[in-house]
């Protein structure tokens, strides 16, 4: 099903509302479900974070927009709300961690192979190897301090392997900045691309800060700490590859658009009917929402929203295992190091990030310790038959 | 009826992707570089941690010393009041969260009557238990009333045996749990307080204080009862599933 963004007015933003409780929906079984279920649940639950972060700010430095802001940023709450308590009370923190990295792997490795741009695709590779060690270090975490396996979320969909060692991935700020794509030249889809992704990490990066210090076990809390700065340098990152020189309400399309992409993304990979009917109903807002916005762009800027948006949604997001290619990235790009905005052999990196990352593992490295000598398999480490059983 | 445990589309083991479970497993094998458990390096970080670890908190002072308490110094010379005053918090609070506790399981219960007609446990004990939870609760307040200690306050074990709990309330919290699942949260809760109450009543005796400790031997006899009756739902909940009957009234 293609999605016409030109001739589908979507709901009508008065009509999109909600009950206290229906803001509080069953939630999906831990078990039962499939894993990429709660991967598009955790997915959407950042776009719509992000959105709402957006919407805040731009109210804060434009005062005409203020109010249909205020109306459409009330409603992405909402929906926020609806997709985030998907999840269930079940989930242990450590666990929701998991599918966490879960979401950074194989999102951005769906995301990595449909860029068109090179060098947007390599910043995704990039940074994918980085969550993909943060899966390994998660696991043994989960593995060694509650005695669980992280494959009851990942499904078998996921490797629990070291990419790129999370204490090597501490960075000067310098060394995080990459290049921005260009509002003029960019394909509609990098511009969407590069909000997925962002808006993903940045989630992350809020999740970890606010469950850190929930944590008791002193080796989780430093854990915790130390991958919550890998995701700021990955905001910083993801952040920097979006062209500063987009207008407000160019933005706010873009956005809008986005949101309306995953959803679409989301809805045509479903196999919850429950969570289906969910993506069906908020595609149907977001569409409503950007109807409003290309108003206000043609309104304000006196433009055509068709220089910035496509005719139609591109392609959906696979939502599948990406094994292979994480693999093959790992193989050919693990040395890979980031200079400023370029990416370079290891051995060539600049010597303030070496600087930086001696200082801050002067005191020992909470990745390395969680996981020295973890092999992961079915069961938990202490399932020690059980490669031979398999 | 109780909801009965069947079987269904469990994703959560290998078995349920044999071909993606071969891959992850033969990757983890090829891929991971160190294949012996090294448990050294997290305990060399954790003992940093204890090295320089401040402790949960202390006991409140007392406001005044009050009659039983200066009784008690006199008969607790060279002992320490303060462990007995954390153990008693402790216990109170983990009365006042067990009445909780129960109306959590009460909640589901009548929600459950309301369904089906008819509710899996008899609701009239259960509340009964609920209001001896309570009463404990009170007899706790009043004794450290009486010694010139804080009610209101948080010693440290009674916030440690908070965190013990959290798991305990979310289970009948969860509307998917089946009263056999909240029975067994009630029992666990119940045993540990089984065995904290004898060793409140132990402590109270080694203080000095025994007609504190005779309060505690009628809560005690009280909640062995609670267990009695916990456990016997519990069990006839999981033979009826077993048997796929209904679940038990009484």
């Amino acid at each position: 099903m293609a999605v016409n963004l030109f001739d589908t007015q979507g709901t009508p933003l008065a009509k999109q509302k909600f009950t206290l409780k229906e803001l509080s929906p069953p939630p999906i079984s831990k078990l039962d479900d499939d894993a990429f279920t709660r991967v598009r649940i955790i997915l959407m639950n950042g776009i719509e974070q992000q959105a709402n972060r957006f919407q805040h700010l731009c109210a804060q430095m434009n005062g005409a927009l203020r109010e249909p802001l205020a109306r459409i940023r009330r409603v992405e709450h909402h929906q926020q709300t609806m997709v985030n308590w998907l999840l269930s009370g079940d989930h242990s923190p450590i666990e929701t961690t998991i599918a966490y990295e879960q979401v950074a792997i194989e999102v951005t490795a769906a995301i990595a192979q449909q860029e068109p741009d090179e060098y947007l695709a390599q910043v995704y590779r990039y940074g994918l190897l980085e969550d993909f060690d943060h899966m390994y270090r998660y696991s043994a975490l989960l593995d060694r301090v509650e005695g669980k396996d992280a494959n009851n979320i990942l499904q078998s969909y996921t490797d629990v392997i070291p990419g790129r060692p999370t204490s090597d991935e501490h960075r000067h700020p310098h060394d995080d900045l990459r290049d921005h794509y260009d509002r003029a030249t960019a394909q509609p889809i990098s511009k969407l691309n590069a909000l997925t992704i962002m808006s993903g990490e940045y989630q992350t990066r809020d999740y970890y800060m606010n469950i850190g210090p929930t944590f008791s076990d002193p080796v989780a809390r430093n854990l915790y700490a130390e991958i919550a700065s890998i995701e700021e340098q990955h905001v910083t990152q993801y952040g920097s590859i979006i062209d500063p020189n987009e207008t407000m309400l160019e933005k706010w399309m873009l956005y809008e658009a986005n949101e309306a992409y995953n959803y679409y993304s989301c809805m045509e990979a479903e196999s919850n009917p429950q969570v289906k009917a969910i993506w069906e109903r908020f595609l149907d807002y977001e569409l409503g929402h950007l109807a409003v916005v290309m108003d206000l762009f043609k309104q304000h800027e006196r433009r055509d929203p068709a220089e910035i948006l496509p005719q139609t949604l591109p392609d959906p997001i696979a939502y599948e295992s990406q094994r292979e290619f994480v693999r093959d990235t790992l193989k050919r790009e693990i040395n890979l190091r980031a200079a400023g905005t370029d990416f370079v052999e290891k051995g060539q990196e600049n010597p303030e990030s070496l600087k930086y990352r001696e200082y801050m593992n002067s005191e020992g490295s909470p990745s390395d310790a969680i996981s020295a000598g973890y092999l992961w398999q079915p069961g938990t480490e202490l399932n020690t038959d059980a490669i031979r059983a398999a | 009826m109780e909801k009965s445990t069947e079987m269904g589309m469990n994703r959560t083991g290998i078995g349920m992707s044999p071909i993606d479970s071969k891959a992850m497993i033969s990757g983890a094998q090829q891929l991971t570089p160190v294949e012996k458990p090294d448990g050294q390096a997290m305990m060399l970080m954790e003992q940093q941690f204890v090295e320089n670890a401040g402790t949960i908190g202390s006991v409140p002072v007392p406001g005044t010393m009050k009659g039983a308490l200066k009784a008690a110094m006199g008969k607790m010379a060279g002992r320490n009041p303060e462990a007995l005053l954390n153990k008693m918090g402790e216990r109170l609070a983990f009365e006042r969260g067990g009445v909780r506790l129960y109306e959590s399981a009460i909640r589901k219960c009548e929600a459950l009557a309301s369904l089906q007609g008819d509710a899996p446990v008899p609701l009239d004990e259960l509340k009964h238990i609920r209001d001896e939870e309570l009463e404990h609760f009170r007899l706790l307040k009043n004794c450290m009333t009486e010694m010139g200690a804080d009610p209101t306050a948080v010693t440290p074990d009674a916030d440690v045996s908070g965190v013990m709990a959290l798991g305990i309330q979310k289970v009948p919290a969860d509307p998917r749990t089946s009263i056999g699942q909240c029975l067994e949260a009630l029992l666990v809760a119940e045993l540990a307080d089984n065995a904290a109450w004898e060793l409140l009543i132990s402590l109270s005796e080694q203080m000095g204080m025994d007609d504190m400790a005779d309060d505690f031997r009628r809560a005690l006899r009280q909640e062995e009862t609670h267990v009695q009756r916990v456990r016997g739902w519990y069990e006839q909940a999981v033979m009826a599933d077993a048997t796929k009957e209904a679940a038990p009234r009484h």
